[in-house]
Parts: C-alpha cells; structure tokens; sequence
C-alpha cells in the first residue's frame, strides 16, 4: 500500500462530488462544462493514484486518453455553445426549454 | 513498476475488418466530397451511395466472419461471435439510416455533405468497438467516438432552436454521464488491478474476497449509471424524449438503436464476463429497473401527440423489455437480447424512415400524430409499412416484436422470473394503445389540413421494403437468426 493512497482517494471523490454537485446546480452551459471537467480531473487523480497502488501503467495510460477525449469533448461542446449564443444571445441552460426537460 | 518492453502487436487485419472498412469509407466520403463540384441549391445522392456501398461490404465482412473466436492486439478487441452479431446489427442499423438520409437532405440540406455520412460512419466504428472492446480503455474510446460524433449529428440543423437544444442537452448529460461511468472505471481498476475485461473475470475467480469490497461495489453502481444513461434506463432516461424529439428524424432513428445496441453489448460484456461473479447482486437491482424502465416508458407514451416524441418513451420502454433478458442471465436471455436488437433496429428505423418520408421541402416536418390523418389510404404503400412497423412495436404476430419479445419472456420464466415476464406481457397490452392509435388515425380519421408526401427517391423506397423484410422474416421465419444470436452468445471469449 502506497503511503497516503486513502488520502489521494479521498481528495479524488471530494473532487468528483464537487463536480458533480457544480454541474447539476449551475445554469451557466460553460460553467456546467467546467464542473464535468472538474469530474474528469478526478477520475484521472484516482486512475494515477490505483496505477501507483497497483504498480501497473494502465491506468496512466488511460489518463492521457481520458484528457485527449476531453479536448475533442471540449471542442464539440464549445461549438454547440456558439450555435447556441447566436441562437438566444446568451448560454443559460434554462433559456433553452422549447421542450419540457 | 513493471519492466518496460515493448512488443509491437501483431496486425490482425480479420479482427477489426468491419471497423476497418467503415473507417476508410468515411475518410473517403470527407475527401470526395471536397472535390465535388455542385450545383447551387441542389441536393445529390452521391455521398450516400458511397456510404451504401462501404456499409454493405462491412456487413458482408461481419457476416463472414461471425464464427471467429479470438483475442487480438493484446487482448483489446475481442474478435467473437458477439462482436461479429453487434457489428452485423449496427450494419443494419447504418443501412437503413444512410438510406433514409438520401431522402432526407431535401428537407434538411446540411445533411447532404461529407461531414454527415463522415460522422455517421465513425459513430457506426464507435459502435461496434464497443461491441468488441475487450479493454475497459477501448471501451471508453470507442464510447467516446460514438457519443462525440452523435452530438454533432443531434444538431445538424444547426438553425433550428430545437435541433441546437437537442445537441446540447444530449451533449451536457452524455459528458456528465461519462464521468460516471469513468469513475466507475478508475474503482474497478482499482480493485483488480487491471482494465482487460476477461482479466477481471479471472482475478475475482482467484481473490474471492475482492467480491464484496467496497470498491469494487462503488464501481459497479457508477457503471450502471454511466450505462443506464446511454441505454435510458430509468432513473436515467429522462434526457430521451427532449433529445429525440429536437434531432433530425433520420438522426434520431439512428440513436434510438444503435446507441442502444451498442450500450447494451458493452453492458453485457462488462456485466457478465468481468463481473459475472456479482451477478447474485446486481440482478434485484435490474430487475427492479427493467419493471420500472418499460412501465414508465409505455405509461407516459400512452398520452403523447408528438410521434417522435412517442417513438422516444416507446425506445425506453424497449430498454425495459431488453432488461428482461438481461436479468434472466442465461445464455437463452442474452440471445434473447441479441434477437430482439436487430429486430428493433429493424423496425424502429422503419417507423422513423417513415416520418422522414413526410419531410416537408422547406424545412418542416410533420410530427403530429393528427398529421397522419387520412394518409393510410391516401399512400397505401406508406400506410402499409407503418402499419407492419407499428404492429411489430406493440409485439403482434407475424412481425418479429412478437418473437423478441417471446424470446425475452421465456427466458425470464426460465430462469425463475414469472412475475417480471407477467409485468412485461401487462406493458405489451398496455402499448397496445398507442402503437395501434397510430394506425386507427391512419386509416379512420379525416384529415383536418391537407398533408401531401413530396415524392419519396428510390433509396428511402430500398430502406423500407428492406426494413420491412427484415421485420417479417424474423417474424414468421425466426429459426435462423435466432440460431446465429445462440450461437453467437456460445462463441463469445469468457
């Protein structure tokens, strides 16, 4: 057992929580893309941190595919942002509710 | 650390064939398209006839190769008898959407680019990767490459408020959904000490006390929501009918089953060959979800007006009949499950060919139910395909629901779930109702404004008498697909 893996584990999970709370509660489209990246940040803490504990590349291996996905992730959603700004003049989540969620 | 040696994988150009043969095509579109030289204003097929073309060598490839049995490139794909069923179905599943698309572009002339058919294809690769990952990373990439491509593809009407808020909401809950499932991912890893699916499997036979730790049960519930999102799996199905009402039509038949097929051959790999042990636990939890799933799907669906609207509570409750073989947990219920993909992809594409028909030139679409009014006499063709589709929804004999949803049951009571079987055949009756008013309205009710189908092009003519094929020959002449889906279960690598 690497020396303060809990510790690692337990700031990746406060992180993944925080995130996910962000996400669900803030209306802001990129403030809530900020917060699933926040999650993502967290998910690759705990893979680095198992990949210490485990003595295996894997899982930081699965870290630099886990960032290259969230660039590409990143480059759609900055998109879809500015069809939407052109669309309604503003990237409040709530403003788009033609459809009832 | 592990010594660092690296051994160059050997290319095993078989395993990965209909991937291979999808991926080039789509390259190839992307670059004949720019050297396409078109009239202003005007639509052309040649891009998706190239897509046609490309699909149908893919599927023959997947067909050639359904009895190969063997891991390649170091574990990660899985080349079996699953994989070959799953990239058979997602062939199917592109067919028909490529071919509806033909159609389509007249009402919607963004999709007639390079770019479309480029990121349907990818979509397609990401799909069937998923069926073959035996890799939890190729796993995630190949999620990933579907689900990428698919947003953009939710909003290519990109001046329709209602195609941009599709793409986004399906945008924000996929990547947020992905967390999930990755953290899920980083505990599993965690917990064995290895990301290859059929490795996990082999550690928890050897280290029986890991069963039960903590983090590996964390992992298990994080996966099932990353999954169950991606399935609409009640809880997590609410994205579905906002997503599936705002995208294209075409678009929108194309997510409603081969993202569903896809997510429920990764579900189904991950689920039973690595955590296979667990199964004793996670199977009350489906089952409570599978109830749950096709009872809320069918009851909201039975007071919708919108059809795709309809269509997308229907697609969940589908889930939920799909769930049923999965908590029977036999061999005969994920056959079962592999049935009744290829029959929903089938029909399901059928019945959104069938919208897409009615696309007006100028952009509109008729989506209303009261819209159908009058049409099944007035297009007796179309009225007829809608009709079987409907009928093989709502699991009437001889269309191929009706053998699906046999199937699913039967392996239920097998296995000893009675009253879950008794709660799907009460769902069945219960969408009865709707499935059906939808061909009452056709064929009994007056019209209240003129609706007129522009001409259909022969492609979208092609789709639907395939479509329709596909829906009665699995219907009233079953045996043989149903003995490939078995004997694709028996040749998947444990």
């Amino acid at each position: 057992m690497v020396a303060y893996q809990n510790l690692y584990m337990a700031l990746a999970v406060v992180l993944f929580i925080i995130g996910a709370i962000g996400a669900i509660t803030r209306r802001n489209a990129i403030v809530v893309f900020m917060c699933i990246e926040i999650m993502l940040g967290a998910v690759n803490l705990l893979f680095i941190t198992f990949s210490r504990a485990n003595q295996s590349l894997d899982g930081i291996f699965m870290v630099l595919f886990v960032m290259a996905v969230a660039a590409a992730e990143a480059a759609v959603g900055l998109a879809i942002f500015i069809l939407m700004y052109r669309k309604k003049g503003t990237i409040n989540v709530e403003s788009f509710n033609l459809m009832k969620w | 650390m592990e010594m660092l040696e690296f051994v160059v994988p050997a290319l095993n150009v078989k395993a990965i064939l209909p991937q291979l043969i999808l991926s080039l095509t789509a390259l190839t579109v992307l670059l004949v398209d720019v050297f396409a030289d078109r009239e202003a204003g005007k639509t052309s097929a040649a891009n998706g006839l190239i897509a046609v073309v490309g699909v149908v060598a893919a599927l023959f490839s997947a067909l050639l190769t359904i009895g190969m049995r063997e891991s390649a490139y170091s574990g990660m794909v899985l080349a079996d008898g699953f994989s070959s069923f799953i990239s058979v179905i997602i062939c199917v599943v592109a067919l028909l959407t490529v071919l509806s698309s033909i159609n389509y572009q007249r009402s919607c002339p963004a999709l007639d680019s390079g770019e479309y058919y480029c990121l349907l294809l990818f979509a397609a690769v990401g799909m069937m990767f998923m069926g073959a990952a035996g890799n939890l990373l190729l796993l995630f990439l190949a999620l990933e490459t579907m689900s990428i491509s698919i947003y953009v593809l939710a909003g290519f009407r990109s001046t329709d408020a209602k195609s941009i808020e599709s793409a986004l909401k399906y945008f924000l809950l996929g990547a947020f959904a992905s967390g999930f499932l990755l953290f899920g991912f980083a505990l599993l890893y965690g917990a064995t000490g290895t990301m290859d699916v059929v490795k996990i499997g082999a550690f928890l036979t050897a280290h029986p006390e890991v069963i039960h730790s903590r983090l590996l049960l964390g992992g298990v519930a994080l996966m099932t929501v990353g999954f169950g999102f991606k399935m609409a799996m009640f809880p997590f199905h609410m994205w579905t009918p906002d997503v599936y009402e705002g995208a294209p039509t075409v678009v929108t038949g194309f997510m409603a089953t081969g993202v569903k097929a896809a997510a429920f051959a990764a579900f189904m790999r991950v689920f039973f060959i690595a955590l296979g042990h667990l199964q004793v636990d996670w199977t009350a939890i489906m089952w409570l979800a599978a109830f749950l799933t096709m009872t809320i799907g069918n009851v909201v669906a039975l007071s919708q007006t919108n059809i795709k609207r309809m269509l997308a509570y229907s697609s969940i409750a589908h889930a939920g009949y799909l769930l049923v073989g999965f908590v029977a947990g036999t061999k005969m219920g994920q056959a079962a499950i592999l049935f009744y993909l290829l029959s929903y992809a089938f029909t399901n594409l059928g019945a959104f060919g069938v919208i897409a028909l009615l696309a007006k030139k100028d952009g509109g679409e008729y989506t209303e139910l009261k819209d159908f009014a009058g049409l099944g006499f007035k297009y007796p063709g179309m009225g007829l395909a809608m009709a079987v589709f409907m009928f093989s929804m709502a699991g009437i004999p001889p269309a191929s629901g009706f053998m699906g949803k046999f199937y699913l049951f039967s392996s239920a009571i097998k296995s000893g779930f009675v009253w879950l079987a008794i709660f799907g055949v009460i769902n069945s009756v219960i969408s009865l109702y709707y499935y059906l008013r939808v061909t009452v309205v056709m064929y009994f009710q007056e019209a209240e404004e003129e609706v007129v189908m522009p001409k259909a092009s022969p492609a979208i003519v092609v789709g639907l008498v395939l479509a329709a094929l596909g829906v009665l020959q699995m219907g009233i002449l079953p045996s043989y697909l149903w003995d490939l889906a078995q004997f694709s279960i028996k040749t998947m690598i444990m």
